[in-house]
């Protein structure tokens, strides 16, 4: 416990005092208020947050890989993976802590577009419910979004090159549902239970279905557990 | 204090390591001496358990470093190569860290953390951030993480590699105090600083050991007796037939000697054998003149090279003569 809170604090530490941190979620603030404007000003528009969360969600996709792709990558590439791993450190210790600190960069950033639903109510007069279970949505979709980041950060040394396998592995998981819309039958349903983006707009909608809950801890548990296994097959290769 | 048992070591076919057993007792400081990719490295990822073995098995402080991994990472204190560090922490938030990842008390962390800052010479350094150091300064925080939780064992890889040569003089010399409390490998590529470090010596080449002694021995035993010059009147064409049929006897070069009525010869002798006897005999039974025969000395760095290069007959660049 003492170690996980070890690697976390110095993660969450190292996070907040890098200028790539800021420059990551100021873009993807910049983009989702563009969307945003976009959205609400248009004739008629909602008063509701679901086009903000779906445009959140999707620049997701691009900001997780982001934050964390340095979080193993860069261990390895430093030689530092080394002497973690030769200390009395546990392989989930490890990756858990890194994850924790990345979440909670993730929810910092998640945290100031709270300041556009504030415009909502100030503007307008939105359901109160739909905006809570949206971002419970969003806050679910972020962290299995950096679960996912986090083992295409363990599989390579090159932060690109996790970078890139994290965003392409979620690519797959938000958008497998158009396929599902080719096929019919058991194939398509169980292509959609796959997809992320179809259990997400049930949030957005205002509904809170536990298989949504569980489909997101679930994503988020097999991926930190296959990356404390590819920490430590590393070992092996 | 370290237990390493026909340790092997496999990479796909390439054997890196293969079969290697010895032992280090608590206080002793071992060097591993071997060319670039003799498996040094390989042997140290090994005992500091951070690559498991393919067979074989390693205990430190009495713990099989695979089954009971984390009892026996608490007592290593490990430098790696290419030194580890974080280069966007300072030098007291580093130790810190380290500190904490190897189960120390705050309270703790921070006395120890003074005397090694202290000990490896950082005062001037401790809020700078480590990726503004030199080499030779961040070696220095390799060490002190190494030795910050006070292991009973530790594994130093190539500590005086890339730093400049005042620094490795205190970078010994520091080792060298370690040693006195700390069972310590280390391992080189420099043959000095292995002799003038170690208590015992294992040379490592192709991944196996070809000898373990302690530094003199492997210095003074076996030098002297490794190559022989020879100074005989009589027929060259004969002598070297004869000389040939002595056991033992690996090359023999004839040495040009202007002007004399004799011949000179240098003979490479397999290691280990002092042939001088039965070449005197040799050369009284044909009743050649003996002139003179002596014994050329063979420099660590000799019985390295012979020990470790393909070719069989090495050639010294320079020679030492030992006067007996």
């Amino acid at each position: 416990m003492k170690n996980l809170w070890a690697i976390t604090s110095k993660e969450t530490r190292a996070y907040f005092s890098m200028p790539s941190a800021y420059i990551v979620g100021a873009m993807f603030l910049i983009l989702t208020g563009v969307f945003f404007v976009s959205d609400v000003s248009r004739p008629f528009a909602e008063a509701g947050v679901r086009g903000l969360i779906d445009w959140a969600s999707f620049f997701t996709i691009f900001l997780a890989p982001l934050i964390t792709m340095r979080l193993l990558a860069e261990e390895q590439k430093m030689g530092t993976l080394e002497l973690l791993l030769t200390s009395p450190v546990r392989e989930w210790e490890v990756v858990l802590g890194k994850y924790i600190a990345s979440f909670s960069l993730l929810l910092a950033i998640q945290l100031v577009t709270v300041y556009y639903v504030l415009m909502i109510y100030v503007f307008g007069d939105p359901d109160t419910g739909p905006v809570l279970s949206a971002y419970l949505g969003l806050v679910l979709h972020g962290a299995a979004a950096l679960s996912i980041g986090l083992l295409g950060s363990s599989l390579s040394g090159n932060q690109i090159v996790a970078a890139v396998v994290g965003t392409g592995v979620l690519l797959f998981f938000s958008f497998i549902n158009r396929v599902a819309s080719l096929l019919e039958g058991t194939p398509a349903e169980f292509i959609n239970a796959l997809s992320m983006n179809a259990r997400l707009s049930d949030f957005t909608r205002g509904v809170i279905d536990t298989s949504h809950v569980i489909y997101f801890l679930s994503i988020i548990a097999i991926f930190l557990f296959l990356t404390i296994r590819s920490l430590e097959t590393r070992r092996w290769r | 204090m370290i237990e390493v048992s026909d340790l092997t070591k496999n990479f796909g076919d390439f054997p890196a390591v293969s079969s290697l057993t010895f032992s280090v007792e608590q206080g002793e400081i071992l060097g591993f001496l071997g060319p670039n990719g003799a498996g040094k490295t390989t042997a140290m990822k090994i005992i500091t358990g951070f690559m498991p073995p393919t067979s074989g098995t390693v205990e430190v402080a009495g713990f099989d470093i695979v089954e009971h991994s984390l009892d026996a990472r608490k007592h290593i204190g490990y430098l790696p190569e290419t030194v580890p560090l974080y280069t966007d922490m300072t030098v007291s938030d580093y130790l810190s860290f380290m500190g904490t990842i190897r189960g120390m008390s705050s309270t703790e962390i921070k006395s120890r953390r003074s005397e090694v800052i202290d000990l490896c010479r950082l005062d001037e350094y401790q809020t700078t951030i480590i990726g503004k150091l030199s080499k030779g300064y961040r070696q220095r925080v390799g060490i002190a993480q190494a030795i910050l939780h006070e292991p009973d064992v530790l594994i130093l890889d190539e500590p005086t590699i890339g730093i400049d040569p005042i620094q490795v003089v205190e970078t010994r010399q520091l080792i060298k105090d370690l040693g006195k409390d700390h069972t310590l490998i280390l391992s080189s590529h420099i043959l000095p600083e292995v002799s003038m470090i170690c208590d015992r010596v294992i040379i490592i080449h192709e991944g196996q050991i070809v000898a373990i002694d302690d530094p003199i021995n492997l210095g003074t035993n076996l030098s002297g007796i490794e190559r022989v010059e020879l100074e005989v009147k009589g027929p060259n064409r004969e002598i070297i037939n004869v000389l040939e049929s002595v056991r033992g006897v690996e090359e023999i070069e004839r040495i040009p000697v202007s002007g004399g009525a004799y011949h000179r010869y240098h003979i490479t002798v397999s290691l280990g054998q002092d042939i001088r006897t039965d070449l005197a005999s040799k050369v009284i039974e044909n009743g050649w003149g003996l002139l003179k025969l002596q014994s050329l000395g063979m420099t660590l760095e000799e019985i390295f090279l012979r020990l470790t290069i393909e070719e069989e007959h090495v050639r010294p660049l320079e020679q030492l003569e030992v006067s007996e």
